[in-house]
């Protein structure tokens, strides 16, 4: 057993440092802020990260991967996040990337797999369905054969930024037969093929992330199916678990929690700064400790994917535990902003307001909400580690 | 990174493992239990023989030469059979001070005979009004010529009762709680002046109120520099604060695993009460109170083996975490038992109460959480 980083470790952290430090520019935080620059400015990023080689950590080597150990995938990560820098958008690059090129043909990894690389093309997910959640696998929207083509009929929703995307991959129904899971297949949709119309969500946050998108006779040709007829479940299967384990977000949770202390450090209640208000400190603690713990559940699970294994029903804690740690923390931010929280999106500068942390702290409280429930709800991963791992 | 264990590491787990398994099932331990000391001296020449005592010392003193991971696993199994022979606070807590202090000729002369089984030691350090504040010393030493003159009391001496040798903080100078001031002697168990009243813990360790009436030892019985005691009694305690979170890591997996294999035979209305959600659920959370526990042990052992800065942090935690799991994984354990959660007579009871005692070994989640916020936060 042994966590020390190496004098290459510690190298490749420099360089890692440098870099974002150099290229993730003020400038292009703000653009990405707006919503008129938010697409073209996340694209420019990923796209300088492309040229580095750094786009796709997750990914075998012949693919386009950078063959980092996962030393050198945790240094990445912390150091990203300790930057601030947006994670990656995941729809291409850590979810339908690993599709194509562990499913896919030679002709659909050719197509797809060096767009989604140079984020060339924006991805969307098309999984839940207004009448399916977490019980994925009751999906209804079909699609049936005519020809070289399949007819695509029905709707997917939650489905985020749609409203950019060029692509959706989807999970349709091509089969009533056998068992619900039996019936299922993967397929890619372009985005503007005739009868493909997205409508906007407002959620929670009072921002448009999110959408319900229909297919109206959408025609998909049938080699843009993925894997066999009716496998897609499986297929799904696969991914949700390699999904899982990238939203943990250990590393944004520990940049959230030097956030809350330095924040914490500033605000004052009664000439005694919140810092040192021991009911704050240990509610923050148990915080911190437990995010403490998770980073060397997170590092035991990289470890052992490291040495063959694949990510498993223990990717089901991480999500749970990650997604309950975001949660915390971002709780514990709205009660620093006080009554602040209450501030909407708005123009009104730091100086006219008075404070400067109180709208984002409310619109990531309240995005936030999301996170117990997508990618299968909390409930259904207890579900899966009763079943797979305790054997209940 | 890497978080594998080295062939010797596996091969000391499963001869723990193996020994729990083979001889120190229910029963036996319930009959050891049952005796006054609480311990069988049989067992503890097996130990010798197995290598077991010799484990973290240096190999100049004929020990194994093991480090933190070392000590780690085994504690682990060791908690996972709830064995009542006194591994912690003769190899761990009196050893580790011998062969962390810095008197060669001590060491020279009793770490053999720990290793050799003949030495029983203990640690007394408590005092009725110390609670968690290792340098809260009453206890008083002065000199006369070579020799050294000891009185006070000392409370819940782990292996009191048994022990031969004792290693006793005593003050020198400075107020009742400086670090400046404590020193450490050896002091044989029957000297003149120790008085011992030995009583019984919930978790069925005996422990001793040890008074010292003018007990005479020789100077050269300091085990490290006179009046420079605290930071090795920090260090030490450390090291055995990581040895109980892997004690505790054993007894917390062995509570969980009983309860889900329980739920999975106890038939409720017609069916496996494991098959109802709301249990599942609540089994899935003590899973991941373990998960994490472990997840903190290893983090601490691995910063104290590299000598991190923060490794007083990581042991903070995981000492808080271990209270604060704990107490999660073993109300679960019994309540989940139903009423024979409850009895004497099944062994679910005896883990937690065990578990109740690491808890409170060296301070309890609340001591640690002053310290662990004044590190972190405070500035």
């Amino acid at each position: 057993m042994d966590t020390r980083f190496s004098d290459e470790d510690l190298a490749f952290r420099d360089e890692v440092r440098a870099f974002f430090k150099e290229e993730y520019t003020e400038e292009l935080t703000q653009r990405m802020k707006d919503k008129s620059t938010f697409k073209a400015a996340v694209v420019e990023w990923q796209k300088k990260l492309h040229a580095k080689g750094w786009i796709a950590p997750g990914w075998p080597v012949e693919y386009g991967g950078t063959g980092w150990t996962p030393t050198q995938k945790y240094i990445y990560d912390s150091e990203r996040a300790s930057a601030g820098v947006r994670d990656n958008v995941p729809f291409g690059l850590t979810m339908v990337g690993p599709v194509i090129y562990a499913f896919g043909n030679d002709e659909q990894k050719a197509q797809f797999l060096p767009r989604i690389l140079a984020s060339d093309d924006w991805w969307c997910q098309g999984y839940s369905e207004p009448g399916s959640g977490s019980d994925l696998a009751s999906l209804k929207t079909k699609a049936e054969r005519d020809g070289d083509d399949y007819i695509v009929n029905g709707a997917k929703i939650w489905t985020t930024y749609a409203q950019y995307a060029d692509w959706i991959f989807c999970l349709v129904r091509t089969s009533n037969e056998g068992k619900k899971q039996e019936g299922i297949s993967f397929l890619l949709i372009d985005m503007k093929t005739p009868g493909v119309k997205v409508n906007p969500i407002v959620s929670i946050d009072n921002h448009h992330s999110l959408n319900e998108v229909e297919f109206n006779n959408v025609r998909v040709p049938v080699k843009n199916r993925i894997g066999e007829e009716n496998r897609g479940w499986h297929i799904a299967k696969a991914l949700l678990a390699h999904e899982r384990t990238g939203i943990a977000g250990v590393a944004d949770c520990k940049r959230a929690v030097s956030e809350i202390k330095r924040l914490a450090s500033a605000e004052v209640n009664g000439g005694k700064r919140l810092i040192d208000n021991p009911n704050f400190q240990s509610r923050l603690a148990d915080i911190d400790i437990e995010i403490m713990a998770l980073e060397y559940t997170e590092l035991r699970v990289l470890a052992s994917l490291s040495s063959g294994g694949a990510p498993g029903p223990e990717s089901s804690m991480l999500k749970i535990k990650g997604t309950e740690m975001q949660q915390a923390t971002q709780t514990l931010l709205m009660d620093l902003a006080a009554y602040y929280q209450g501030v909407l999106p708005t123009d009104l500068s730091e100086d006219v307001l008075g404070h400067s942390f109180g709208s984002q702290a409310r619109q990531s409280f309240m995005y936030g909400r999301a996170s117990t429930i997508y990618g299968g709800s909390n409930e259904v991963q207890k579900n899966i580690i009763a079943k797979a791992v305790l054997g209940l | 990174m890497n978080f594998d264990f080295s062939e010797e590491q596996n091969m000391l787990r499963d001869s723990v493992a193996k020994y729990v398994q083979d001889d120190y099932d229910w029963d036996t331990r319930k009959a050891i239990a049952a005796t006054d000391e609480a311990m069988k001296a049989e067992n503890w020449q097996t130990f010798a023989e197995l290598g077991w005592l010799s484990v973290p010392f240096a190999e100049e003193f004929g020990g194994f030469g093991g480090g933190p991971v070392d000590v780690m696993v085994m504690m682990e199994e060791l908690g996972k059979g709830l064995v009542l022979e006194p591994y912690f606070a003769t190899v761990v807590l009196f050893g580790g001070l011998l062969h962390k202090g810095s008197n060669d000729a001590l060491k020279e002369s009793v770490i053999p005979s720990v290793i050799e089984g003949s030495c029983l030691g203990a640690f007394a350090y408590l005092e009725r009004q110390s609670r968690f504040e290792l340098n809260d010393v009453l206890t008083t030493v002065t000199t006369d010529g070579e020799d050294r003159i000891i009185n006070g009391e000392k409370v819940v001496v782990l292996n009191g009762g048994s022990a031969s040798h004792l290693i006793v903080s005593a003050r020198s100078s400075g107020a009742q709680s400086d670090a400046e001031g404590i020193s450490l002697y050896l002091v044989p168990a029957d000297a003149d002046g120790v008085e011992k009243t030995t009583y019984r813990l919930m978790d069925g360790q005996v422990v001793a109120n040890i008074r010292f009436n003018n007990v005479k030892v020789p100077a050269s019985s300091a085990v490290c520099v006179e009046g420079e005691a605290a930071a090795l009694i920090q260090s030490v305690t450390e090291d055995a604060m990581l040895a109980l979170g892997a004690e505790a890591l054993g007894v917390m997996g062995q509570l969980n695993s009983k309860t889900v294999e329980y739920t999975k035979t106890r038939e409720q209305f017609g069916v496996k009460i494991s098959s109802f959600q709301a249990l599942q659920h609540r089994m899935v959370e003590t899973f991941m109170a373990y998960e994490q526990t472990k997840s903190l042990l290893y983090r601490a052992v691995c910063d104290f083996e590299a000598d991190k800065p923060e490794k007083r942090e990581s042991l903070l935690a995981l000492k808080i975490m271990i209270d604060k799991a704990g107490k999660r994984i073993y109300s679960e354990a019994i309540q989940m038992h139903g009423g024979m959660g409850i009895t004497d007579e099944l062994d679910i009871g005896h883990y937690a109460k065990r578990l109740m005692m690491i808890g409170t070994t060296f301070g309890d989640a609340m001591h640690h959480m002053s310290e662990f916020t004044q590190l972190r936060y405070a500035s």
